[in-house]
């Protein structure tokens, strides 16, 4: 055994023992923090480059690929619960993703969040995400990723409500929390049924771990009562996780609420590694997934991975069209992510692993940068984040210009020379060679048109024209108040320190290269996943429509940038409270998408609809029902609650007090006969006696 | 052996204490916790020494013989388990009541007299020994609370008295009855245990025996004295109640009900409400038991009540997991014992000691607006951790002893599992509400004008917050540490008549 694969587990530990000592260093201690996070995370990443330079290794000898380390964790009876740890493709990949992503955005943060007093304390958090994270990836078990999992959840929380004292941050972080543990608890409950069938949390285990061949087949034979098959069963409830953590529909409301924490926390957390955690998760337990087609072959997907699908494809189209109007620059960016897990999910059901990892990896790198290059935006105009007041930096702000052109074309999927075209274009052509239907195609083409438009929407109103900030206004409107007020760099938009450049650059130039590692012509990524042979071919483009797609989703990239322009683009925005130029046109559609389908309006009208019902709950019992399960559940779970309160005050203890009551009172009465006075006594013991004398004569007499 | 010195240095350093002159006084909280500490480090000694887990005698020596009492202590695996939870707790305990000006020598006095009659419960393998420690038990828990709690403090160590003693009514009846049927003119554990009683006789027996103990386990609905109890009582003593006196209802449960009387858990042969058997109707009643307590605590005003209601909740898992009978929900259970323990101690402390003994309220709004989190950051720090501990976080020891528990209760009651994780999302929800109310709510207004500001947090309660807090992370990330010892118990022939019923 290597011996990086006996000690992948250093690859999390580093974080974490980063994060240890950051918990006990001083407030003050910020250079110590921010070297040991960043430190602990290069020596990571340099184990992650090892680590994936020997799964490279290990391929090009034409040996098994997947190795793994298990060590028994705890034991009842006869059973051990194993842990361990594992490198493949999939890890090696992700790894390197994460840590690399992470590093940079470490180093970013330096510089935006110079200001901050809790500085130390920021770092400590990362660390311990990017931990958690890397643990996750690294898990050969599903409970061991499970416990990551949760860490990455309280982390992601504790980073959102950074600036609890903004109570918006506060809002946000506990609707996340509470959000993806709604998804969670099906997750568990899916671990634990898996558990009991198949007697192993293990993925891979010399044959007899839950992924494996032996494992699925006897998943697929066994049916549940209402007649799905429990492997099927079981990779639904796993999926609740998902999608309660990549923020797909309809648990995607907490993503673009988390925009209230820190711009390199929603680069990192909300962009490119929490939220594709989801996607990772389905990745990983692809063979559960599949398990149904694997094993009888007749269906070529299976029931869960067409849940999958369906999923994400409604989340995809679903985010582009909120996108297109919504007015926050880190909002827009929320929905396109949003979005974009949406095509991985999609990618990952119709095309399988390598085709929604690909566009997992290649958005992690353009969505950080657009995040980060957004956080340059709103460091330079001094906490603003409204696009409407910004405008005119593409002169002032000229790197962070150039960059979040890169990120944004990527995003677009502009054809040939950015990432995001060929991963999108594999998932597209996927959806369009999937057998059971096109509409998921058709979906997401379509929201491949409203991603290009809402992006040149966004590009015009940031970047072009002449600026609209407006001086003294700038403070109380962003969301992060605190980084905000301590810009005191006066009203001008200005480029943002190296620091924060530099990682901006870097993730450009990965944005531009990345995309060749997984062209059809030659798909190394694709063959690295699932192990096929590797030939440079550009026949490939020729086979299967592939070459149609392509034509026509750089038509639809074109079309819709073109649509941007003609809307945004011609007549320059000249004041930041000018009406939207979509908006004029068609007033009533562009109000339901910015208020994002009003389902935010709906759980919260819903809500208070419950609470003035429960109020009359003797007259309008019906309307009480008629609010959605989820209302009755809560408000009978609380009103439940008050009731056992009530019970437990009056009855419980009313009959507990009565009893005493009863005791003392019975007790009362015998104490009148034991007054404690002698005299008394004397006379009882007196008249006792006279009695006694007397029925002692009688007797004698008789 | 060594172990028997944990009840006798306790016992004879509550007399010290006592005598103690009284210009010593500020002295005795450091001889208590010396002593407390030696204890501990006895109970460690012995739980690194006996890694087999296997039953090993303390001490024997007859004592009553006419009627084969004996004075006999012995552990294994299980009772070792818990010395060491006592231990601990009452190092803890006596850390955060640094702070008692008030009677100090007699504080300490009964709060040892307290802490050695557990381990006295633990140790004691002859039943009538065990009954006498139990009773004893009672004793310090009454003048504790009635001399230094606060709400309603008559009220509550009265409620708490009366319990306590009619679950030993039950308990003791069920014992004499075993003791005669028997005939075996011997009250040791083994001896009761091995005999055959007759199905009829056991199907009266076990429930009242089970009752008894899980009166001093919480369990639903004779489980109200505990939240009284544990709000009038002073923060150390609210410390062991939740933290070791619940857990020595809930180890008679398994040590001496289950053992004597496995087939009391048998089918009745008819089936009434859908309950066929006394393990349902107590599965059932730890099951309402985790979600009544979770509701209560939901809507409680009084910060420590919460913390009250959510041990009902927990000790709800633990009555849960028993009565699955298989090894995996036993264990679990022991594990959550000892989860328990540490973690209601660590709230307490935090309710108790950091707030309470600060503010002088507990009541939830009007902590909101002291704005605790910028006040007593470690306070709110702690609370974070305990209350992420408690809502089953992995790497704490809540999560693991659940998800032993839920994969027990899988097996045995497939139905269940739906209550158990409502009432964990219940769990996550009042942590949270109290978390947010006691220290983080309250942005909006300025600090409510106080007349002294609030007095950092102490050393002493910074070194038991953390031990507390790396005993949680121990057990979570090293349960084998414990299990290892456990399971051996499990299999040794006193629990043979459980298994040949169950797992």
């Amino acid at each position: 055994m290597n011996w990086i694969v006996r000690n992948l587990w250093l690859i999390p530990m580093l974080p974490m023992v980063a994060a240890g000592i950051i918990a006990v260093t001083k407030r003050k201690g910020r250079m110590l923090a921010a070297s040991l996070a960043i430190g602990s995370m290069s020596l990571s990443f340099l184990l992650s480059v090892w680590a994936f330079a020997h799964v490279v290794l290990l391929r090009n000898q034409g040996q098994i690929d997947l190795q793994v380390w298990n060590f028994r964790w705890f034991q009842f009876g006869n059973e051990w619960v194993s842990l361990g740890w594992i490198l493949n493709p999939l890890t090696a990949v992700m790894v390197v993703m994460v840590t690399f992503v992470g590093l940079l955005i470490f180093i970013y943060s330096i510089g935006y969040m110079a200001h901050d007093e809790n500085f130390t304390r920021f770092f400590g958090f990362l660390a311990l995400f990017a931990a958690a994270m890397l643990g996750l990836i690294v898990a050969n078990s599903l409970l061991l990723l499970f416990m990551c999992w949760e860490i990455v959840g309280l982390t992601s929380y504790l980073l959102i409500g950074f600036w609890y004292s903004n109570p918006r941050a506060a809002a946000a972080s506990k609707k996340a929390f509470l959000t993806t543990r709604i998804g969670d608890l099906p997750f568990f409950l899916g671990i634990v049924w898996l558990y009991s069938k198949s007697g192993t949390l293990l993925f891979y285990n010399g044959g007899t771990g839950c992924l494996e061949p032996m494992s699925l087949e006897h998943l697929v034979a066994q049916r549940t009562t209402i007649g799905m098959c429990v492997a099927t069963g079981i990779a639904l409830l796993i999926f609740c996780g998902a999608v309660g953590k990549s923020g797909q529909f309809p648990l995607h409301v907490w993503l673009p609420d988390a925009m209230e924490g820190p711009t390199p926390v929603s680069a990192l957390i909300h962009a490119a590694t929490m939220v594709a955690a989801g996607v990772f998760l389905v990745a990983r337990v692809y063979p559960l997934m599949s398990a149904h087609a694997l094993v009888h072959g007749a269906v070529s997907t299976s029931a869960a991975l067409q849940v999958v699908t369906w999923v994400g494809s409604i989340t995809a189209l679903f985010g582009a069209l909120i996108a297109v109007a919504q007015y926050d620059i880190k909002r827009i960016l929320a929905y396109s992510t949003i979005s974009q897990l949406g095509y991985m999910m999609m990618g990952l059901g119709v095309g399988g692993v390598s085709v929604g990892m690909f566009h997992l990896i290649t958005h992690a790198f353009f969505k950080s940068l657009l995040f980060l290059g957004a956080g340059s935006v709103i460091h330079g105009c001094s906490g603003e984040q409204d696009i409407r007041r910004m405008g005119g930096l593409g002169k002032l702000m000229p790197f962070t210009f150039a960059t979040y052109a890169v990120g944004m074309l990527a995003l677009c999927g502009f054809p040939l020379f950015f990432s995001g075209f060929w991963s999108k274009d594999e998932i597209l052509h996927a959806a369009h060679v999937w057998d059971l239907s096109q509409i998921p195609f058709y979906m997401g083409a379509f929201a491949a048109l409203l991603t290009a438009f809402y992006m040149a929407r966004q590009m015009y109103y940031v970047f072009a024209g002449s600026t609209r900030l407006e001086v003294g206004e700038a403070h109380g409107d962003g969301a992060n108040a605190t980084a905000g007020m301590e810009h005191e760099h006066g009203p001008v938009p200005h480029e943002s320190p190296a620091v924060m450049t530099v990682p901006l650059m870097t993730l450009a130039g990965c944005t531009l290269l990345l995309g060749f590692l997984g062209t059809p012509a030659w798909p190394w990524f694709q063959s690295f996943l699932e192990d096929t042979r590797l030939r440079v071919d550009f026949g490939a483009f020729a086979r299967e429509g592939m070459f149609p797609v392509m034509i026509s989703s750089s038509l639809i990239v074109f079309l819709g940038l073109g649509l941007g322009w003609w809307f945004y683009g011609r007549e320059p925005v000249d004041a930041a409270d000018a009406p939207d130029h979509l908006g004029r046109r068609v007033p009533a559609i562009f109000a339901v998408l910015g208020h994002a389908f009003y389902m935010d309006a709906l759980y919260d009208k819903t809500f208070v609809r419950a609470n003035i019902a429960f109020s009359r709950i003797s007259t309008w019992l019906d309307r009480w029902v008629w609010n959605g399960a989820v209302q009755i559940v809560r408000y009978g779970t609380l009103a439940f609650a008050h009731m056992d309160s009530f019970i437990d005050n009056h009855v419980v203890n009313g009959a507990f007090d009565e009893g005493c009551e009863g005791v003392s009172r019975s007790g009362q009465i015998l104490a009148k006969l034991q007054t404690g006075r002698v005299q008394s006594y004397l006379k009882v013991i007196g008249v006792a006696l006279i009695v006694f004398t007397a029925l002692l004569l009688w007797r004698a007499n008789a | 052996m060594m172990l028997a010195w944990t009840i006798y240095i306790s016992f004879a350093g509550a007399l010290a204490l006592l005598l103690l002159p009284q210009r010593f006084a500020a002295w005795s909280r450091v001889i208590a916790l010396l002593l407390a500490v030696i204890t501990f480090s006895i109970a460690l000694v012995a739980f690194v020494e006996h890694r087999s887990g296997a039953m090993f005698t303390v001490v024997h020596r007859s004592w009553i013989s006419s009627l084969g009492i004996g004075f006999d202590l012995r552990a294994d695996g299980i009772s070792l388990t818990l010395l060491l939870l006592t231990g601990a707790i009452g190092v803890c305990g006596i850390l955060f009541s640094w702070n008692v000006e008030h009677r100090v020598r007699e504080f300490f006095a009964l709060y040892l007299l307290l802490i050695g009659a557990v381990y006295g419960v633990f140790l004691s393998y002859d039943l009538f020994l065990q009954f006498v420690f139990y009773e004893i038990v009672v004793i310090p828990k009454y003048f504790l609370i009635a001399i230094w709690g606060s709400t309603r403090r008559e009220y509550a160590a009265m409620k708490l008295v009366l319990y306590s003693f009619i679950g030993s009514a039950m308990v003791l009846i069920g014992l004499i009855a075993a003791y005669v049927a028997s005939g075996s003119r011997s009250l040791a554990l083994g001896d009761l245990a091995g005999f055959a009683f007759t199905p009829h006789f056991q199907m009266w027996a076990f429930p009242l025996v089970f009752a008894g103990f899980a009166i001093l386990a919480g369990m639903w609905p004779l489980h109200t004295w505990a939240p009284t109890g544990h709000v009038a009582a002073p923060t150390a003593t609210s410390m062991l109640l939740a933290g070791v006196v619940m857990k020595l209802g809930a180890y008679g449960c398994l040590r001496v009900a289950m053992t004597l009387f496995p087939l009391g858990m048998g089918p009745w042969g008819f089936h009434f409400l859908g309950l066929g058997s006394w393990r349902d109707v107590f599965a059932v009643l730890a099951v309402i038991g985790i979600l009544y307590g979770a509701l209560v605590a939901l809507v409680q005003r009084d910060f420590k009540f919460v913390i009250g209601y959510s041990s009902i909740s927990h000790m709800g898992f633990i009555l849960l997991g028993l009565m699955t009978l298989n090894q995996i929900g036993i264990s679990g259970a022991v594990v959550q014992m000892v989860s328990h323990g540490i973690l209601a101690g660590l709230m307490f402390a935090v309710v108790g000691r950091m707030v309470y003994a600060r503010t002088h309220t507990r009541d939830l709004t009007a902590l909101g607006r002291l704005h605790l989190s910028k006040a007593l950051p470690f306070a709110a720090f702690t609370f974070v951790i305990a209350g992420m501990a408690s809502m089953g976080l992995p790497g704490f020891s809540g999560f693991i002893a659940e998800l032993m528990i839920v994969l027990g209760v899988w097996r045995a009651y497939p139905t269940l599992v739906i209550f158990v994780a409502i009432g964990l999302i219940a769990g996550v929800a009042y942590i949270w509400r109290a978390m947010q109310m006691a220290f983080f709510a309250g942005r909006d207004t300025e600090p409510a004008a106080l007349e002294h500001p609030l007095e950092p947090i102490t050393m002493p309660e910074r070194i038991g917050a953390v031990l507390l807090i790396g005993a949680s992370l121990v057990v979570g990330i090293f349960p084998q540490l414990f299990l290892n010892v456990i399971r051996p118990a499990l299999e040794s022939p006193l629990f043979s008549g459980l298994r040949q019923g169950g797992w």
